[in-house]
Parts: structure tokens; C-alpha cells; sequence
């Protein structure tokens, strides 16, 4: 099943044999380098020529690589004992937040420990673990009544980041959980089963929704109807992307992002800086890219040798892949504007962090397998 | 289902681990495909709209205002110009909150509360993505004021502009007009693609009637401009083409003269080139000060301007119409000379008043005693008003008429500055069809008599009556009045000039006639008896004129007539005509004064000023 495993000290260079000895994965490497490198250019661009944004983007990458390496040398066993007691953790500084919040008077989504800390982004990662925890040593496919129980677990977390609020991140968190559920292996019935019950449930969730939330819906409904307001974000974000053409205005050159007409065009909506630089063919590219790397994830999900490793594996490739669909989706306004950067490449320390914590957990499965076929 | 009854199947686990790993892939492709698609519509399909969209959002054209054409008078010295100020201008698009930003500008004493209600209107008026000027002229210290506020203020913005000034003040200023901000009612009139950026407008006179050629055509600048509206980086730039200047016929220096001896009083000076109808004094009083409408008068000030009693807006030269009085006498005796009137070859006896055969009624002579034995050229000269009561009811009506018609009183002038009143040459028509009762429709012969000495129903401008006068001193030769000697192209210096455009002569059967007319003017001045003597004193030039008193209301039959019990504005207005030098004219001027009293006292100074100023001479 995984020949590279076997013979990787022979097929491989000495940089190759050093990465692997480091715990770190050649392929998911230099896709993750290419994106970076890639999207340092474009952050420059986005910025306007900010060399200090710049330099602060870098430090992020740097802390995050150093996290993502210090993950990558945990042995996956380590992790699947940790996952409950992090995601335990987890909630509870989610219900501090929420309190600290309560106290404020206002939306809080960090806590203060020396450093900002955002709960939210380590549940990310801690609800994929604790639910492959739960899974590890069962029978696939869970049950059903265990499947409730994975639901209540995501819920949790979920309805408190909501309540923070902080949609984009919340959806992000639920469709891992549900990558969770899915990977392990639930019947399709099930599945179709809660599609439906979704969708009923939606006008629901309409009347829970915060009125920014729900303008956001109909803002991407109809951008034109509130042009200066909330749907200025969209149109001006279609303009900067359709006016890219195939080729692009050219790097530095686009002047929607240059001029300040495209909002928050260094962090959510830098995919409408890359559209309007380099065009059809600039973001074809870097979709691929992702594609890659995602397609990398899976193969070392499905190359792995226990359940825990699996669906963590495979779920925090979906989640990658949820990042990337749902950013650019909303930036060419196929769905809300709600709040989720482009990984790697838009500025902003926490997800960076998270997303390459993520690698690292993968890098940790792919490198810490026994070398001996099953 | 029991999960510990299940026995853990590894192989089985992983290929459904696989198939589910697949099917997330197959996911992750089709959402991929749907903003892959997604992105091709906008980027393949709709580029072109998209593109014509981010033009349209950095590129901004700004208007360029021409700058508006000089006006001199015929030595060169100007009269309007343009010098930069500083204005606050503001584009309604970009700011956010419209009445936020107005109450903070007042506050900060940038703009004035009156004026906030202007500047609604304005930007009412005008399309959202315009620069609206809000505020003219401002003081070197307001623009240092606002210089330190302005990142408080998102859409407006301090523009060096190009503002009208005239250097002479008051002076001048019924001929020049001035200019104003452009009304509501002006943008309705206008061409707005030719008005962009332009923030004033002609009103009055010569600024209004040359308005298409004072204006010039607006340039264009292409500017790149960010999210917040500023200027980073101009594209292009079409130069505007500026105006044309305009060389009026006016003497300045005669003009300062002119307004120097009415000041103080109502009344109006035009005087004429007889050569070619150029205007060479163009003065009503009081006046004002156009440099006031740039700067932008408050609703109370021009209130004040318009409510004013002595009207100083009203242009009387232009629009003034006053009886003339004795002034008609030259051209009547000249009707007398060329119907051979009977009484133009003998003397008549004046006893101090006249009556018509068979009626009681006197009309009394300005000389209460009479002048005895008298001719035509001394009736002219002593300004006689038997001999022409007389004369008139010889000549009769029609002959009246139709001899001041020909002079040009009675109709409008059309001068090159408008709008101007057409004064009134009474005729039995004209009382047929302006009378409702029947018998107010009869042409009296009375009415004749007193149209003799140019009372009645009889009214003519000052602009008419120094043209008549200009007629008589080029005997007969007559020309369209004009103000505007010559146009200058801006871009090529060329000046054109207007041709005189000449008139209708009045014609006459013997030069003689003129020559008699003429020298009984000279006799108004020279003549031991002349109503006139003390005018021509000194002067280095031989002049020919004729006084006026116009009654403002009649006296009573048999009642003396007390100057001083009578309220000042009911007191005769004062009139003087005259023209210099007599055997070469070159100036031809008529002055009117108010409630003034004696022609010769009160109007022929100013006339003999004028002339002063203009051909030069004594002191008087």
C-alpha cells in the first residue's frame, strides 16, 4: 500500500532524506512553500507596497512553520490520548470567552494570556481529533447513537463560536465535524436523511441569525440593491476579479485593489487582488495548487494506518479544502461574505497558525508510520 | 446496533475509508468546477463589463474652467480681470453625510449659516459626482484653517480658481455688468457640458450680453483618483481655450469723471463718438460694487441693494426714460427749417406764456417776464418755450413724431448691452390704441404744445438723447451705439473689431439747416443770453449744447412755482445735451440728473467735465 514508505532512503535526495528525518512531508512541503512564497508577492500587492505588512506576514509564516515542525514531531499516538483533554480545554476558555464577552458588553473572540489567543482556532483542530478519538478503537461505521453523540460534540463548540459571533469560523469548524462523520463511514441514508432535515431546518436558523448575518444572505442575493452599503464588499470585489480578464492587469498594476476600492483587500478578499493581477489564469493556477496540496492530504489520509490517523488526516484536508471553496466562493459571491480568509496567503496570524499546525499533523502521520507493511 | 458485538474488520474499514476519501475528492471537484465556472463568466465572459466598470470607478474627468475673457476700455487699461483666489469646492458624491459636513463647515466659520441654504439649492441643482463651489474668495487664513480640518471633510476639497475682479470698483459698473454665481435659473438656460467647472456667470450688460464670448470652452482632466475621491495622478489633460477679451469703446478717464460729478446723486451719463456711435461714457448713479456679487452677497445685502430707495441696480442710462424737456428744441427748430415753417423766417413776440387760438388756457414760459422780440436762433439759445409752443402747433404732431423718430427717440437704440427701454415719441395712433376711453383717444392740441418743449407724454433715455445729439453734431450721419470697439482672440492675439454699423441718416434739404441748428447750440454757450454761458468758459474747444428742465409733475395754472418748498424728489429733473469740439465733433453727451433742478446749472457741469476729461482742456 505504500511503497514510498518502503524504499524512500533510495528513491529520494539527500534533501528529501533529511526533510523526512525532521518529520516533515517533501510534496506537502513544496506545495506549501509555492503558496506562500507566492502569496508574500501577492499580500505586497494587496497592501499597497506595505513592506511592513509584508515583514509582519513573514514573522506569522516563520511562527507557524515552527509550530507546524514542532507538531510534525508528535507521534500520532500522543495526539489521540491528548485529543479529549484539548478539546475538553477547548471548551471550557470558549465558555470563558463567551462570559468575558457577556462582561465586555460586546463581540470577544480572543482570550488574553500573554499573548491573544483565539479558542475557536484551536477547536478547529480539537474536534476533528476528539472525534476520531471517539472512533478510534470502534467498529466502522458508527452507530447511530454514536453519531448523535459526534453531533452534540460539534454542536457544542459550534453554537459558541456563533454566539461569539463568528460565523465564517463556526462553519468551518461544523463541516469538519461533518467531514468527521462522512469519513468514518455513515450510510449514505443517514446523509441524505440530514440534507433534508437541513434544509427544513433553515428558516430556522434564518431567525436566530444576527441582522449582519442576515443582510449578508440577502446581500449576496441581490449585491445591487444596497450598492454603497453591504453589497459594496461584492460588487466592487466582481469588478476587481472580471476586470482581470485572462491575463490580468499585472502584478501591482490592478487598480482596483491599488486604489482602495476593493475592501479588506489584504486579508478575506485577496483572492479579488490575485483575480484582478494575474486573471483567469493567475487564479487557475493557484486553485490547482491548492489542489495539490489537498490532493496530497488525501493520499496521506488514505495511506495511513489507523482510524485516528485517517479521519484526522482526511478531515483536516476537507477542512483545508473548505477554507479555500469557501473564500472564493464568497469573494466571486456565490455565498456570503462570512468571514474566511484564503489560507496562506491572506495577512492574519491565527489561521496561519492553525492551518499550518494542521500540515504539521499531517506531516506527523505520513512520517511516524511503521515501516513495516501491514 | 452494539458496536461490542462487531468485530473490527480493518480491510473492510479502510476501503470504505478510500471510497469515502474518493467521494470527498469528487466533491471537492465539482465545488472547485463551480468557482472555477463561476470565475470564467466573470473573467472570460463579462471582462469587457467588468473593465468598463474599473475605468469608470479610478478614472474621473475633471472639468477645467477657461478663464474668463479681460475686458479693457479703448486705451488698454482693464477693466474686469482674473486673479486666483482660493474657493472651497465640494463634490456631493463623496461626502457621506451632506448636512454633518455643512453644519461642521459653518461652525468652523468656513461658510456662513445665510448661505448654507444657497449651497442646498446648488447642490440640488447639480449632478452628484460635480465639484460645487461653496465658498469664494477665501482669506489666506481660511485656507490655512482648512487645510489643518481637512481630513474631516471627505469630498471637499480647496481648488485654486480664477475670480473676477475689477479694478476700478464701482466705476463703470452699469456698463461692465458683473458676474454671479450660477442660479438655478441660470443652469437651466445654460449648456452644462460648456459650464463645468465654471462657477460664475455674467448677470448684467456687457458681462452678460458677451457672455459666449467671455466664457471661453471648458478643458478636461482625466485623473486617476482612489477610493476616497483624491487625486493621485492626472491622465490627461485637454487645456481649456479661455475666453475672448473685449475692448469696450469706454474712456476710463472720462468715465471717473463722469461718476466723479454725479456723485453723490441720481442720474446718468452717456456720452457718444458721433463718428462711428461708439460709447465713450456709460454712467448711472448710484452704482455698486461688482467685486461684491463674486465674493457673494447674503440674501440681506442684496436685499439691501434691491430695496435700496435710490435704486443704485437700476441702470438709468439704459433703462432710464425721462421727459427731455428742452433738450427736443435743436431737432424741432430743424423740423421748422425743413417744413419752411413760416415762423423759422420771422421773429415772434414772447410775452411769458402762450395760448391757442381761441382758449384761455396759458402755457407759461420758463421766463415769467417773456424774451419779447425773439428768432430761432435765439429761442434755441435762450431756450425760448413760446416760440415753440408756437412752433409745435405749426408743425403739428405728426411732423413732431416723425422728426424725433428719425432722431432715433422713441425706439430702442440697440446698443450692443441690453435690455433697454424704448422711451415714447407719442403719436395720434399710439393714443388711439393705449387709451381706453373714448375721449382720452382724441389727439389734443394741447398736446401738441407741450410736446414742443419736449414735456407730455414724451420720454427718452439718456442713451437716446446722446445719440440724437450725436446725430446732430455728424449732421445726420447715425450710428448704431456700441460699446464693444473690438474682440481679441486669446489663443492668437488677433483683435477683431465691429465695424460701426451706420444708420439711417436724417436727411435735410439744405446743409444750411444744419449749419443754423448747430450754431444755435453754440449760441446755448457762447451767447451773452445763452441759458448756458457759464459752461464753455476756458474751454480750449468750441462746443454746441442745450439745457433741460423736465417737469416731474405739472403746476397748477396761475400758481408760483416755489423750488425750494418742493420735496426734493418732486423737484425738475436736470438735463443737459452737448457735443465738442463744434467744427469737428468728436464727443457727443447727454447727462441727466435727477430731481436735479437747472439743466444748465446742475446737468451741464457734468457734461463740460466729461468733455474735459475726454478731449481735454481748463478747469472749468
Amino acid at each position: 500500500m505504500s511503497p514510498t514508505g518502503k524504499h524512500g532512503t533510495q528513491s529520494y535526495g539527500t534533501t528529501t532524506h533529511l526533510l523526512r528525518r525532521i518529520h516533515l512531508d517533501p510534496p506537502l512541503m513544496a506545495g506549501l512553500l509555492v503558496v506562500l512564497t507566492l502569496g508574500m508577492f501577492v499580500l505586497f500587492s494587496a497592501s499597497g507596497n506595505d513592506t511592513d505588512m509584508l515583514l509582519g506576514q513573514v514573522a506569522r509564516i516563520g511562527l507557524a512553520a515552527l509550530v507546524m515542525l514542532v507538531v510534525a514531531q508528535i507521534n500520532v499516538a500522543w495526539m489521540r490520548r491528548a485529543a479529549p483533554w484539548v478539546y475538553f480545554i477547548g471548551l471550557a476558555m470558549l465558555v470563558l470567552v463567551l462570559a468575558i464577552g457577556d462582561a465586555g458588553g460586546g463581540a470577544q473572540r480572543w482570550l488574553d494570556l500573554g499573548v491573544r489567543f483565539q479558542p475557536s482556532e484551536l477547536m478547529k483542530l480539537a474536534v476533528p481529533a476528539m472525534l476520531a478519538w471517539l472512533l478510534h478503537d470502534r467498529a466502522l461505521p458508527p452507530s447511530i447513537m454514536l453519531t448523535i453523540g459526534m453531533l452534540l460534540l460539534i454542536a457544542a463548540p459550534v453554537g459558541m463560536i456563533a454566539l461569539q459571533p463568528d460565523l465564517g469560523t463556526a462553519i468551518l469548524i461544523g463541516l469538519t465535524g461533518a467531514a468527521v462523520i462522512f469519513l468514518a463511514g455513515i450510510a449514505m441514508r443517514y446523509i441524505v436523511a440530514a440534507t433534508v432535515i437541513g434544509v427544513a431546518a433553515m428558516p430556522l436558523l434564518w431567525y436566530f441569525m444576527h441582522s449582519y448575518q442576515k443582510q449578508r444572505v440577502l446581500t449576496l442575493l441581490d449585491p445591487e440593491k444596497d450598492p454603497l452599503g453591504a453589497g459594496y464588499h461584492i460588487i466592487q470585489s466582481k469588478i476587481a476579479i472580471g476586470s482581470g480578464g485572462i491575463f490580468g492587469k499585472g502584478w501591482l498594476n490592478g487598480s482596483q485593489g491599488q486604489l482602495e476600492f476593493l475592501p479588506e483587500r489584504s486579508t478575506d478578499f485577496i483572492f479579488a487582488v490575485i483575480g484582478e493581477e494575474f486573471g483567469f489564469i493567475g487564479v487557475t493556477l493557484l486553485l490547482l495548487l491548492y489542489g495539490l496540496i489537498i490532493a496530497r492530504g488525501f493520499v496521506i489520509a488514505a495511506d495511513a494506518q489507523d482510524t485516528f490517523s485517517r479521519l484526522l488526516a482526511g478531515s483536516v484536508s476537507v477542512t483545508f479544502f473548505c477554507y479555500v471553496f469557501v473564500n472564493t466562493a464568497m469573494v466571486t459571491g456565490l455565498l456570503p461574505v462570512v468571514g474566511v480568509p484564503l489560507p496562506l496567503v491572506s495577512a492574519g496570524g491565527t489561521s496561519m497558525v492553525t492551518l499550518l499546525a494542521g500540515f504539521g499533523i499531517l506531516m506527523s502521520i505520513q512520517t511516524h508510520r511503521k515501516l513495516l507493511p501491514r | 446496533m452494539d458496536y461490542t458485538r462487531q468485530i473490527k474488520d480493518h480491510w473492510r474499514e479502510q476501503r470504505l475509508f478510500t471510497r469515502r476519501i474518493i467521494a470527498c475528492s469528487v466533491i471537492a471537484i465539482l465545488l472547485t468546477g463551480t468557482v472555477l465556472t463561476r470565475l470564467a463568466v466573470l473573467q472570460l465572459v463579462n471582462a469587457e463589463y467588468y473593465a468598463a466598470q474599473s475605468q469608470g470607478n479610478r478614472i474621473r474627468v475633471q472639468p477645467l474652467p477657461p478663464a474668463r475673457g479681460l475686458i479693457y476700455d479703448r486705451n488698454r487699461n482693464v477693466l474686469a480681470e482674473n486673479t486666483p483666489s482660493y474657493q472651497l469646492e465640494l463634490t456631493p458624491e463623496q461626502v457621506p453625510d451632506l448636512e454633518h459636513t455643512l453644519t461642521r463647515l459653518e461652525s468652523s466659520g468656513l461658510i456662513k449659516s445665510e448661505s448654507t441654504d444657497r449651497i442646498r439649492n446648488l447642490i440640488a441643482s447639480k449632478r452628484r459626482f460635480d465639484s460645487i463651489p461653496i465658498r469664494q474668495r477665501m482669506s489666506d487664513d481660511e485656507v490655512a484653517r482648512f487645510a489643518v480640518l481637512r481630513p474631516y471633510f471627505p469630498g471637499v476639497e480647496i481648488r485654486a480658481r480664477l475670480a473676477r475682479y475689477y479694478p476700478y470698483g464701482r466705476i463703470g459698473a452699469h456698463a461692465l455688468g458683473y458676474v454671479s454665481g450660477i442660479s438655478a435659473t441660470d443652469q437651466e438656460l445654460l449648456d452644462p457640458a460648456k459650464y463645468a467647472g465654471s462657477s460664475y456667470i455674467g448677470k448684467v450688460a456687457v458681462e452678460r450680453t458677451f457672455e459666449p464670448d467671455l466664457h471661453g470652452s471648458p478643458g478636461h482632466q482625466d485623473v486617476l483618483v482612489n477610493v476616497h475621491g483624491r487625486m493621485m495622478q492626472v491622465l490627461d489633460t485637454q487645456l481649456a481655450v479661455p475666453g475672448r477679451d473685449l475692448i469696450l469703446s469706454l474712456d476710463i478717464d472720462a468715465q471717473v469723471a463722469a461718476e466723479a460729478a454725479l456723485e453723490g446723486r441720481r442720474g446718468a451719463v452717456v456720452a457718444i463718438d458721433p463718428t462711428n456711435g461708439e460709447i465713450l461714457v456709460f454712467a448711472s448713479a448710484p452704482g455698486f460694487d461688482p467685486n461684491g456679487f463674486i465674493r457673494g452677497l447674503s440674501r440681506d445685502e442684496f436685499r439691501a441693494l434691491q430695496n435700496d430707495t435710490e435704486q443704485p441696480l437700476f441702470n438709468r442710462a439704459l433703462r432710464g426714460a425721462y421727459p427731455p424737456g428742452s433738450t427736443i428744441k435743436p431737432m424741432l427748430a430743424l423740423a421748422g427749417l425743413e417744413q419752411n415753417s413760416p415762423l423759422t423766417r420771422q421773429q415772434t413776440y414772447c410775452r411769458g406764456y402762450y395760448s391757442l387760438p381761441g382758449n384761455p388756457h396759458r402755457y407759461r414760459d420758463w421766463k415769467p417776464e417773456g424774451h419779447g422780440l425773439i428768432n430761432l436762433h435765439d429761442a434755441v439759445a435762450q431756450s425760448c418755450d413760446t416760440y415753440f409752443y408756437e412752433m409745435a402747433n405749426e408743425l403739428g404732431i405728426d411732423v413732431i413724431s416723425r422728426t424725433l423718430s428719425d432722431f432715433g427717440l422713441g425706439a430702442a437704440t440697440e446698443i450692443d448691452i441690453g435690455p433697454e427701454s424704448n422711451g415714447l415719441v407719442p403719436t395720434r395712433e399710439w393714443k388711439r390704441r393705449n387709451f381706453s376711453a373714448p375721449e382720452d383717444q382724441i389727439w389734443f392740441p394741447g398736446e401738441t404744445v407741450i410736446t414742443g418743449i419736449g414735456q407730455g407724454y414724451l420720454l427718452a433715455t439718456p442713451l437716446q438723447l446722446a445719440h440724437a445729439t450725436a446725430t446732430i453734431a455728424a449732421r445726420g450721419k447715425r450710428f448704431r451705439p456700441s460699446i464693444v470697439q473690438g474682440i481679441r482672440d486669446p489663443v492668437t492675439g488677433v483683435i477683431a473689431q465691429r465695424q460701426p454699423r451706420e444708420l439711417a441718416p436724417v436727411t435735410v434739404s439744405s446743409e444750411a439747416n444744419w449749419d443754423q441748428i448747430v450754431r444755435a447750440m453754440e449760441g446755448v454757450i457762447n451767447d451773452p443770453q445763452g441759458t448756458a454761458r457759464a459752461i464753455g468758459i476756458n474751454a480750449p474747444w468750441s462746443m454746441a449744447g442745450k439745457s433741460g428742465t423736465a417737469q416731474v409733475f405739472s403746476v397748477a395754472q396761475d400758481e408760483t412755482y416755489n423750488k425750494e418748498e418742493l420735496a426734493e424728489r418732486m423737484r425738475d429733473h436736470a438735463l443737459f445735451v452737448a457735443f465738442a469740439p463744434v467744427e469737428e465733433p468728436r464727443i457727443a453727451v447727454a447727462v441727466i440728473v435727477e430731481n436735479g433742478g437747472s439743466g444748465s446749472g446742475v446737468a451741464g457741469p457734468v457734461a463740460r467735465q466729461v468733455m474735459d476729461a475726454y478731449l481735454g482742456g481748463a478747469t472749468l
